[in-house]
């Protein structure tokens, strides 16, 4: 139990890099991007092939996030350039990434169980450092040395890849492109107004985003040991469900605050995941619909709370609307006489 | 300053549907002039903003701003020189931002933006300055969002955003239709307040004819496309609203007659 919540750290720290990448199309740029689903793979297929070439795996990393930004940019071009509708314009680039994808991969699968990758590395590195007994004593001197994990590399490791990421996020949002990148998602007409490129601001912004979304496929094929073309498939769906839960949970109007709760609705939803799974009649293929409830739950129930609360104020004024034209008629009876 | 040759537009050309929003206008402004236009509901008064701002092209005609032929410039290279503010409150703020980050936002004008500094102590100061022209304690809450800003207090703010910078034309499209009149009254003495500090050749449309006699130094009167009349600086001095509203009645006047004529045919 206890370790499937920390695996569940783990990976939700590895797919926060996503989430805020969908957090920056979704509600900064508000562009429902569908690239998401390729351009992860784009990202797990460069890092993938290259480090199987025998790429350094940091440089094998970045070099996936910068296909991301490429296949971003193509996505908000087909938007604001060829006038393609924002939900079209992700879905056609999701699809043609499918058969790039495969492309850059030559096959299907690339395995990569031999092969030194980040965390390969990172792992010697930590084993050298010696410090997991650092981190077990608190577990053993609760007793439960039992409940620990084998090591914290990836977990610290993690924790400081995707700070990084957060810090370099925070400190562009609030510079005076990246106001103006939040100001073009708000109104954009407005920022246009005052003789700004929006259609510039609105490929970066979609740049960006599908950057760390291809950055975050890079982490996670080097994760699993190995790349799959099919390892997309809904992840834009997962990206949202960390964003709104992440909103719900911990959400504040602050920029700081609002990409630190889509972290951790990223580890929340992993969490939710994994316990789904000891649920004895659902099965990992039912998390797919799992994680489309919860998103549609989470975009109806705010929704339909605001109507009904709505409805009742409407209810309350009309009556006291009659109640008024009642003292007022019995007022207007009374000075009559 | 500005200039307007022969403007024609007409919507939906050649069909059931035609709409001829303006006939042939032509009119200059000096530097610091400030026109008011007022004319019924459809008489072509946005359309010729429009036009200005560069939202719509005529079909025949041309623009010209400080000089320089504009006329084929898109909205946001034209933009560099025109400042506006809409009717709807909502549409010249950004509600998410700041008040700080909406101020950035109208810089843009001016300045291009840095990839590497935020709202800086300085900047920061000079928004709170221009804020606080405004006395209505705007400089103090410079971190909230503007979307949590009353109607009135939001317009206030985008004609500060759309005057501050000092751009050649300012554009005010009905500006103040869709506050309560207290609103509308702030809004009206900042108006004058703005455009004289900064010295801003203005076009202000209104439906309000006091309005439109008490600012400014110069009056177009608009139906049907056409300017019907017009009163310069020293006619405007004198005019009073009965003299518009005999002016709009010759107008109808004459319009009846026409249908009339028609009628008869
Ligand atoms: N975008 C548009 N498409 C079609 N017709 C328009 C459009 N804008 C204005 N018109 C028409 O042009 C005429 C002038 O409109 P407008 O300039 O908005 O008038 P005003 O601002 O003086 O009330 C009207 O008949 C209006 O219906
Ligand atoms: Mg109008």
């Amino acid at each position: 139990m206890v370790s499937a919540l920390y695996g569940a750290v783990e990976s939700g720290l590895i797919y926060a890099i996503m989430a805020l990448g969908v957090y920056i199309s979704f509600r900064i740029l508000d562009f429902p991007d569908l690239t998401v689903d390729g351009s992860f793979v784009t990202g797990g297929a460069v890092a993938s092939v290259m480090i199987v070439g025998g790429t350094y795996p940091i440089v094998a990393t970045l070099a996936g996030a910068v296909a991301g930004l490429i296949a971003g940019l193509i996505t908000g071009l087909l938007h604001t350039k060829g006038n393609i509708n924002p939900l079209l314009a992700g879905i056609l680039m999701m699809i043609a990434l499918y058969s790039v994808n495969l492309r850059i991969m030559g096959q299907p699968n690339i395995p990569m169980l031999n092969e030194t990758t980040l965390f390969t590395m990172l792992s010697s590195w930590w084993m050298n450092l010696n410090i997991d007994q650092l981190f077990m004593a608190p577990f053993e001197w609760l007793g439960m040395a039992s409940f620990a994990p084998r090591t914290f590399y990836i977990i610290v490791s993690m924790i400081v890849i995707v700070l990084v990421v957060k810090k370099l996020l925070d400190f562009f949002l609030r510079t005076e492109a990246g106001i103006t990148l939040r100001a073009t998602g708000d109104n954009q007409s407005m920022v246009k107004s005052f003789s700004t490129n929006t259609n510039l601001y609105i490929m970066i912004g979609m740049g960006l985003s599908n950057a760390l979304v291809a950055l975050s496929g890079a982490l996670v094929v080097q994760f699993n040991g190995f790349a799959d073309v099919n390892l997309g498939v809904g992840m834009i769906i997962i990206g949202l469900a960390s964003v709104i839960i992440g909103e719900v949970l911990f959400g504040k109007d602050k920029i700081i605050r609002m990409t630190l709760a889509v972290i951790l609705g990223s580890i929340v939803y992993r969490a939710i995941y994994s316990l789904a799974l000891r649920v004895d009649f659902l099965e990992a293929s039912d998390m797919k619909l799992i994680t489309a409830i919860i998103v549609i739950s989470a975009l109806v129930i705010p929704n339909s709370l605001e109507k009904s609360r709505a409805k009742r104020e409407f209810k309350k004024s009309k009556q006291r609307a009659a109640l008024n034209r009642e003292q007022e008629g019995e007022v207007q009876h009374a000075s009559a006489k | 300053m500005l200039q307007l040759n022969n403007i024609h537009k007409t919507f939906y050309p050649n069909t059931p549907d035609e709409r001829r929003a303006l006939d042939n206008v032509s009119q200059s402004l000096n530097p610091g002039d400030f026109v008011t236009i007022i004319g019924s509901n459809g008489a072509g008064k946005s359309t010729l903003l429009n036009i200005l701002a560069g939202t719509l092209l005529p079909d025949e005609g041309d623009v010209w701003i400080d000089g320089q032929d504009v006329t084929a410039w898109p909205e946001e290279k034209r933009a560099k020189l025109i400042g506006r503010v809409f009717q709807n409150p909502l549409m010249g703020t950004a509600p998410g931002m700041t008040i700080e980050e909406n101020m950035m936002i109208s810089l843009g004008r001016t300045q291009r933006r840095s990839l590497f500094k935020g709202v800086t102590k300085k900047t920061r100061e000079r928004f709170r300055e221009h804020l606080s022209t405004l006395e209505i304690g705007l400089e103090n809450r410079l971190n909230s969002k503007v979307g949590l800003l009353s109607g009135g207090e939001r317009q206030a703010l985008s004609l500060l955003m759309a005057t501050f910078t000092e751009p050649k034309i300012l554009l005010l499209d009905e500006h103040t239709a869709a506050l309560d009149p207290s609103k509308e009254s702030l809004i009206i003495n900042l108006t004058k307040d703005l455009v004289e500090k900064h010295q801003l050749t203005t076009v202000m449309v209104t439906h309000q004819m006091e309005q439109a006699i008490d600012l400014g130094n110069r009056l177009w009167m608009m139906d049907e496309g056409n300017i019907i009349f017009e009163a310069n600086e020293q006619a405007k001095k004198d005019l009073t609203v009965p003299d518009l509203l005999n002016e709009f009645e010759k107008v109808r006047g004459k319009r009846m007659a026409n249908d009339r004529a028609l009628l008869a045919k």
